[in-house]
């Protein structure tokens, strides 16, 4: 094995903003006074918020010294399971940062707004042709929002049809977002099991599926990285029984250019532009979480729409049966410009490649793991891999020692404990912009950990030793909440 | 392509170890009548270069300043970023990272999120506050829901000067859920009638913005006193926080929940989104509250840190009986607004809103002296209503010509407005720009 990447440096320690500073210094330069003083208020004057006072520097030293206590994709590899941590190209910063964007008022007149329209007008296109879906509504900001939307969608259409439904089929797979989605819409969640191939079987989906449910969710490909095969035979029992299938498109990006959504049946489905479609995911946001939907559909769209007349674009209104708005204003447009730009720069060929080395990479990762670590369904794989800590079992070590002491090793944990149909789960998505190097060094350093388990298992139980923090008392955290300083 | 590292020697190399001939072997699992036939149909691939002009041309079709001048606010608003906090907020340790479940290597972001909700819930007056929601609408519907929650009532009563998008943003939320809104209209003083509240029943909460769409402050300690029964929550809703560093907060003025837009504190406006959902709370409410929250613990070696806690709340532990569905949030913006709340500090910050209030009142002050109507009397922040004679709408399209807009025409939202305009003027305002677009409007 190569030098392993994990290692210690010179870190630095760094006290609570609110333990810092003293009154009096200041961090910003206030823009000239030319103006007079004009009395406040007094019943309605308050004494302002209590914020410690820093100089420029002291700021800058503490959130720098705070950065570099994080790990993130830009320094390592990140193989987060249904996550699609690639990484985010900086031209896509730049592109969001110019100041006609950047600047830009959303109740800007709609002639001087093209640019952002156009933009955005483009993005629907390339989305609907990605997905093979008719129509695209960039307004949710986030895969759930997504989700909530198409649950929307869901509850007008069968509104429309004459009578609303009240469940909705989640199959045991699904992210926990699925039935939250729903419920919020007012649907019974009613699980479905996936079968010994890790899969729906038609027959499972029809015993269940009646003329009061609503519909399907599936991820496809699933969260065990596997490609709903029966997901045709599945669309079909559910519209026979006049309920909608729901694409949660999370796991898309193994399947650009290469699987027609819109072709499986599925009649809802949302993307998240922070995972296939590169915008960096922020320490947890902000994403975005486009819905594509099957012409059927179509009316029921949020609203505002980006409509093209002649040349010009504008923003439309008149959608009589729309669920109505999702957001305050159109979405996440600084997300959209920066996906925007990443289409623009793969093109059709690349787009297509991604996924196939997204999913050469895992397959690769399977392959080569495969024995050291148990895995429950040995069938090809998508841009995603499951194992568990079974073999590991003996040595009383477990998924959370193993990927703690990754951490050691200089790597991300995968996603872990998740699909809950796999007891101790390791979901490895490697993506597509990791080199073959970076992955044997992964590889190298999984099968590594897998010998210490055997043979040194306190290694993992005391990991991880080289990062800021050892492990931290999460229970403590719970029972005894300090949420503000 | 620069993102893909693979030679076709790598790709070679790997698709022999997992004895697969090719790149569409990797596929053929996939049933053939799945599988998609024809290529996709988008634009062949830009180098960077012609990116950068293409988004370059693009841009450059949109009203911005310094060219434009534009004195338009409702819910965006233009105020100036330091360098250092935009700076900061663009590295990539904390851009490029993902949500911070495994907290040994996630400890920035989590510290970092830890003081964005200790400095929100102390300029928001409450006691405890999330790590953000996507924004003022989708906050506020949150807000609704949970007051739903806490109180077990069916209805809520909403101020008919609450941001008109967030009102249409929680209808769209209530529309499934059987929950009824109920609408309070406005009095000629600008303020929310309260008056209708005393006959509404089953009343889980009540939603007033401060201060509201027309700019002016409410008079919330009423708003308090008016609740019909003591299980009713008063929602205190907001687009500009800064207006927190001149006027009483929220929770001073007695809010259970308060919750908004926080785009003012250091983030770019960008068309709307992505914006930042601030949501702050009574502690007492605390595990009926939506979205993601940081909490103190200490490690193994008893050492100070921070971790994503109370999660049997959420939607990955809870699944269907969540709070919310809420999992991507918008943290990087709460990040951004930490920063923007550090750099200016207590003083700052007070200080920026006294400069805000007092480069609108200059600008009211200016209408008011050329003949203009101000037709609502009560104290306002950064921005106001101002009526206009009644052939306006073609001076405003003149104005438009000279690169001037001048505020957002009412009409369109509150058709018994009809020529009232919503006017904003910030630090960012110059006053010999106010000083040229009184002097054009002039008739």
């Amino acid at each position: 094995m190569k030098e392993i990447l994990g290692t210690t440096g010179l870190i630095f320690n760094e006290p609570l903003l609110w333990e810092k500073g003293k009154k009096g210094r200041s961090g910003f330069s206030l823009p000239r006074r030319d103006v007079e003083k004009h009395p406040v208020d007094k019943q309605l004057g308050g004494p302002g918020p209590d914020f410690p006072d820093l100089s420029e520097v002291e700021v800058v030293r503490h959130f720098i010294r705070l950065s570099q206590w994080n790990f993130s994709v830009d320094s390592g590899m990140y193989p987060l399971g249904s996550c699609t941590m690639k990484y985010n190209p900086k031209t896509n910063e730049r592109q969001a940062a110019r100041s006609g964007f950047a600047q830009a008022h959303p109740l800007l007149p709609q002639h001087l707004s093209q640019g952002t329209l156009k933009l955005m007008y483009d993005l629907e296109q390339y989305l609907n042709e990605i997905t093979g879906m008719d129509a695209t509504s960039l307004q949710p900001a986030a895969g759930a929002h997504g989700e909530l939307t198409g649950m929307l969608l869901f509850y007008a259409y069968h509104k429309s049809q004459g009578a609303p439904r009240s469940k909705i089929i989640v199959p045991d797979t699904a992210h926990g977002t699925n039935p939250a989605s729903a419920a919020l819409c007012g649907y019974r969640s009613v699980p479905v099991k996936s079968n010994e191939r890790g899969v729906l079987s038609p027959q499972a989906v029809g015993d269940i599926m009646d003329t009061d449910t609503a519909g399907i969710m599936v991820t496809n490909p699933n969260t065990l990285g596997l490609f709903e095969e029966n997901i045709k035979a599945i669309s079909e029992i559910v519209h026979a029984k006049g309920g909608l299938v729901y694409g949660d498109g999370a796991n898309m990006n193994a399947i650009m250019g290469i699987v027609n959504m819109g072709e499986l049946g599925i009649d809802v489905l949302h993307l998240n532009l922070h995972k296939t479609f590169s915008s960096p995911h922020g320490g947890g946001g902000p994403g975005a979480g486009p819905v594509c939907v099957r012409k059927h559909l179509e009316p029921f769209l949020p609203v505002p729409r980006v409509i093209k007349q002649k040349e010009r674009y504008a923003l439309s209104e008149d959608f009589p049966e729309t669920i109505g708005k999702i957001h305050a204003f159109y979405g996440n447009v600084g997300v959209m410009i920066r996906s925007y730009s990443y289409i623009l720069s793969m093109g059709p060929e690349d787009l297509k490649k991604a996924s196939q080395l997204a999913v050469l990479n895992a397959a690769y990762i399977k392959d080569q793991l495969k024995g050291t670590f148990h895995l429950p369904y040995d069938r090809p794989c998508m841009h995603e891999c499951v194992f568990s800590d079974k073999l590991q079992e003996p040595y009383k070590v477990t998924t959370l020692d193993i990927v703690k002491r990754l951490m050691d090793y200089g790597f991300h944990p995968p996603t872990i404990y998740f699909p809950l149909v796999v007891p101790g789960a390791i979901m490895i998505e490697p993506t597509e912009t990791e080199s073959k190097e970076d992955i044997d060094l992964f590889i190298e350093s999984m099968q590594a950990i897998a010998k210490e388990a055997k043979e040194n298992p306190e290694l993992l139980h005391a990991a991880p030793r080289k990062t800021k923090r050892r492990r931290l008392d999460e229970t403590a955290a719970a029972r005894k909440p300090c949420l503000t300083g | 392509m620069r993102y893909l590292p693979h030679t076709a020697d790598d790709i070679a190399t790997m698709l022999k170890a997992v004895q697969i001939d090719s790149l569409e072997g990797l596929f053929a699992h996939i049933p053939q009548d799945c599988r998609r036939r024809e290529t996709l149909k988008i634009p062949e691939a830009l180098t960077e270069w012609e990116l950068n002009d293409h988004m370059d041309a693009l841009a450059a079709t949109m009203a911005v300043s310094p060219e434009y001048k534009v004195f338009m606010g409702a819910g965006s608003y233009a105020h100036y970023v330091p360098a250092a906090a935009s700076f900061l907020a663009g590295r990539s340790e904390f851009v490029t990272a993902y949500t911070p479940y495994q907290p040994e290597v996630s400890q920035g972001t989590l510290q970092a999120i830890y003081e964005y909700q200790t400095l929100t819930a102390r300029l928001l007056g409450l006691e405890v506050a999330n790590a953000s929601q996507y924004d003022g609408a989708s906050a506020l519907a949150e807000a609704m829901l949970m007051a739903i929650r806490v109180s077990r009532k069916k209805t809520v009563a909403v101020s008919s000067a609450v941001h008109p998008m967030y009102r249409r943003v929680l209808a769209t939320y209530f529309e499934p859920t059987g929950f009824n809104i109920r609408e309070l209209p406005y009095l000629p003083d600008g303020t929310t009638d309260l008056g209708p509240l005393k006959d509404m029943d089953d009343l889980g909460g009540v939603a007033i913005q401060s201060p509201n769409f027309f700019g002016c402050m409410e008079n919330l300690e009423a708003a308090k006193q008016s609740l019909p029964d003591k299980k009713t929550l008063l929602v205190i809703c907001f687009s500009e926080p800064l207006a927190y560093g001149l006027y009483k907060s929220p929770g001073q003025c007695g809010a259970d929940i308060a919750c908004g837009e926080g785009q003012s504190l250091g983030i770019p406006r960008t068309f709307g989104g992505p914006g930042l959902g601030m949501f702050a709370a009574k502690m007492k409410y605390v595990r009926n509250m939506p979205g993601r929250l940081v909490g103190q613990t200490v490690d193994e070696e008893g050492k100070r840190g921070h971790v994503l806690t109370l999660a049997t709340r959420e939607q990955h532990i809870r699944r269907e009986k969540a709070t919310s569905n809420i999992c991507t949030n918008h943290s990087l913006c709460a990040l951004a607004a930490v920063m923007y709340m550090a750099s200016l500090g207590g003083s700052g910050f007070k200080e920026l809103a006294r400069l805000n209030y007092d480069k609108a009142e200059y600008l009211k002050e200016a209408l008011r002296k050329a003949g203009f109507k101000l037709p609502f009397s009560r104290p306002t922040f950064n921005e106001f209503v101002v009526e206009f004679p009644d052939d306006f709408r073609k001076t405003y399209q003149g104005l438009l010509q000279k690169k001037i807009i001048a505020g957002l025409p009412l009409v369109d939202f509150y058709p018994e407005l009809k020529n009232h305009y919503l006017l904003c003027a910030t630090e960012t305002t110059a006053r010999a720009d106010m000083d040229a677009l009184v002097k054009e409007i002039i008739p």
